[in-house]
């Protein structure tokens, strides 16, 4: 689910960029504070460790799919919400630059849409209130479930709100959500019960990291809840107002979303605009029904708001214009490597 | 799978320590030069193509000055693309308005919006992996440090970064161990992947304790020191200069139509 610099508007880019990169500070701020300068060099290498889990796939039982592991919830339940939101951002940043996961502006969507969520509101307020010190493993695994996939529902949920904000994608709103949230159900409770038996094989094996991680960082504790509920109550307000946005777009939502993904064709044909003049055939072929040609009443249409011939000539020296581009893009590349080459 | 994942971003490290005029800027010029090129990239409207291509230029002339193959960047771009494709491909089934037409073939928003974000995501995305490639990791880093980045993060990704390479290469043993074990896929569920994970987490703090120790016995006070320093140079004023003027330009005329409608007029 990590969002892609294509899907984005700059606003909406620059916005979670801010999100972000205010975490970023208020987390390094509150490290810095009670430095443990132990703590550098096992965030680093923890992260390093969350790369390295990822190469390991697993096959999904009853589905033969395989899924990997995310991490952010491991980490959270090691090292504190603050440490695990820091070490979360550094490994999407090098998958931003390295794997191209997302891109850099989408950096900031994905930070808060993969390190937030499990950080600060699934870890602090589902896990730790369920899980003390001396639970049994089948508490702990419970709680890993529900805080996986709380954690994957807000995420893929904000990322069904940064792409509609962007306004680059026609999908409407529910229709998205039906597609975001019943797959990230499932990889949320794979990803909570992954957790649950890894933090299970750390208590029986080495027991006193999580020890230390629950006495030494009693961090809930330590988050204002005041800033929490005014992030929350911003969220809220900005979920509320897209929300409304979207309603008035679209007033029958969901049916109308479904028919339209689905391909059906069972809606009134004047509905939408200009597409009420496809005709029948292209309607059937729902894969293929823009490149349709165009019929004469539709042209009689087009003249009166700029004459065929027009339309005709700007389109050419559109085409004309963009190929002229390319080729002359393409030919300084090809120009500069080859004098590169001689010269060298 | 595995290895391929480890080779790319070990070949992507070795590409950033080429020595080319780009390889030579500072960092902090090309990673604000590359931030621009992606806002003002994707600040275009919905349904714009045209104006998106003259903006191929700039991947294109990294490309040919700092030596990158452009094979392997664009392989990478195309693996990548499944996201921007799954959310993109809806558009052409959800908006049919005609809005243009080529040669008397209609083409409905849906489609134009598509082809505008597989091009924007193919622009910045190739831009972005550019920047790796011509600037490297470390690099980069420490651009964000001058720029005002939280020392502790910044140390956080150097970290990061440079144990990658030692833990990927522990679990591709692990993985190849489990591989030649697992007849008939048996052992590749959860379960078994479950305690490989507990394993390697261990492994990883432990390693982590001892590099702490060594760390310490080197004088370690909690504070990442760098040697290395960058300089703002003329080359990096003409080359922020230059990206900057451009993407005005590029952004704000429309280049393409210009040309064409010069290009229809010399033709009669």
């Amino acid at each position: 689910m990590h969002m892609a610099d294509a899907l984005l508007s700059p606003a909406v880019g620059a916005t979670f960029w801010a999100g972000a990169l205010g975490t970023i500070a208020y987390c390094s701020k509150k490290l810095k504070e009670n430095l443990d300068e132990k703590l550098i060099p096992l965030m680093g290498v923890l992260g390093a460790f969350i790369f390295a889990a990822q190469m390991i796939n697993f096959t999904i039982p009853a589905t033969g799919s395989s899924g990997h592991l995310g991490g952010g919830l491991i980490l959270a339940i090691v090292l504190g919400p603050h440490a695990a939101f820091l070490v979360m951002a550094s490994v999407l940043t090098v998958q931003a630059l390295f794997f191209a996961d997302g891109g850099l502006l989408a950096l900031g969507c994905n930070i808060w849409n993969l390190g937030i969520y499990p950080c600060f509101i699934a870890y602090p307020f589902i896990y730790r209130p369920l899980v003390k010190t001396g639970s049994s493993s089948g508490r702990i695994a419970m709680a890993s479930a529900i805080s996986g996939v709380v954690g994957l529902q807000l995420g893929s949920f904000s990322v069904v709100m940064q792409t509609l904000l962007s306004g680059r994608s026609e999908l409407p709103f529910s229709a998205f959500l039906l597609l975001m949230l019943p797959v990230h159900l499932a990889i949320g409770l794979v990803e909570g019960f992954v957790t649950a038996g890894v933090i299970n094989f750390i208590r029986s094996a080495r027991p006193e990291i999580l020890e230390t991680a629950f006495s030494a960082r009693p961090l809930p504790a330590g988050i204002p809840i005041k800033k929490v509920l005014a992030g929350l109550l911003i969220a809220t307000v900005v979920i509320g107002g897209a929300l409304s946005w979207f309603a008035s777009d679209n007033p029958d939502g969901l049916e109308w979303s479904i028919e339209k993904i689905m391909g059906r064709q069972e809606l009134p044909d004047a509905e939408r605009g200009a597409a009420s003049a496809l005709k029948s055939i292209q309607e059937k072929t729902a894969l293929l029904p823009d490149y349709n040609f165009r019929k004469s009443d539709e042209q009689t249409n087009r003249s009166a708001e700029s004459g065929p011939a027009s339309h005709y000539g700007k389109s050419v020296s559109g085409i004309a214009g963009a190929g002229l581009v390319l080729v002359a893009v393409l030919l300084i590349g090809l120009l500069i490597r080859t004098v590169r080459r001689q010269s060298s | 799978m595995f290895d391929n994942a480890y080779f790319n971003l070990g070949y992507l490290d070795t590409l950033s320590y080429r020595d080319t005029v780009i390889h030579r800027l500072d960092p902090r010029t090309k990673l604000l030069a590359t931030l621009a090129f992606i806002v003002t990239t994707v600040s275009f409207p919905k349904h714009e193509i045209a104006g998106l291509l003259p903006f191929l230029l700039f991947p294109v002339l990294i490309f040919s000055f700092s030596d990158v193959p452009v094979k392997f960047i664009l392989k990478k771009v195309l693996l990548v693309s499944s996201f921007a494709v799954f959310i993109g491909i809806f558009n052409p089934l959800l908006d049919r308005q005609i809005i243009t037409s080529f040669f008397g073939l209609s083409v409905s928003g849906g489609w134009v919006s598509f082809f505008s974000i597989m091009l924007k995501f193919v622009l910045t995305i190739t831009s972005a992996l550019l920047l790796i490639a011509t600037t490297s990791f470390p690099g980069v880093c420490h651009a964000l440090q001058k720029m005002g980045m939280p020392e502790i993060f910044v140390s956080q990704l150097l970290f990061l970064y440079r144990y990658i390479f030692v833990l990927a290469e522990e679990s591709m043993k692990i993985v190849r161990a489990r591989d030649m074990r697992s007849f008939g896929g048996k052992g590749l569920g959860i379960k078994p992947a479950i305690n490989l994970f507990g394993t390697l987490f261990l492994h990883t703090v432990e390693r982590a304790e001892r590099i702490y120790q060594a760390m310490l016995s080197r004088g370690f006070t909690g504070r990442l020191n760098t040697s290395r320093t960058y300089c703002f140079t003329i080359a990096d004023a003409l080359f922020a200069g230059l990206t900057i003027i451009f993407l005005y330009f590029f952004r704000m005329h429309d280049v393409v139509g210009i040309i064409g409608r010069v290009s229809m007029r010399m033709l009669g």
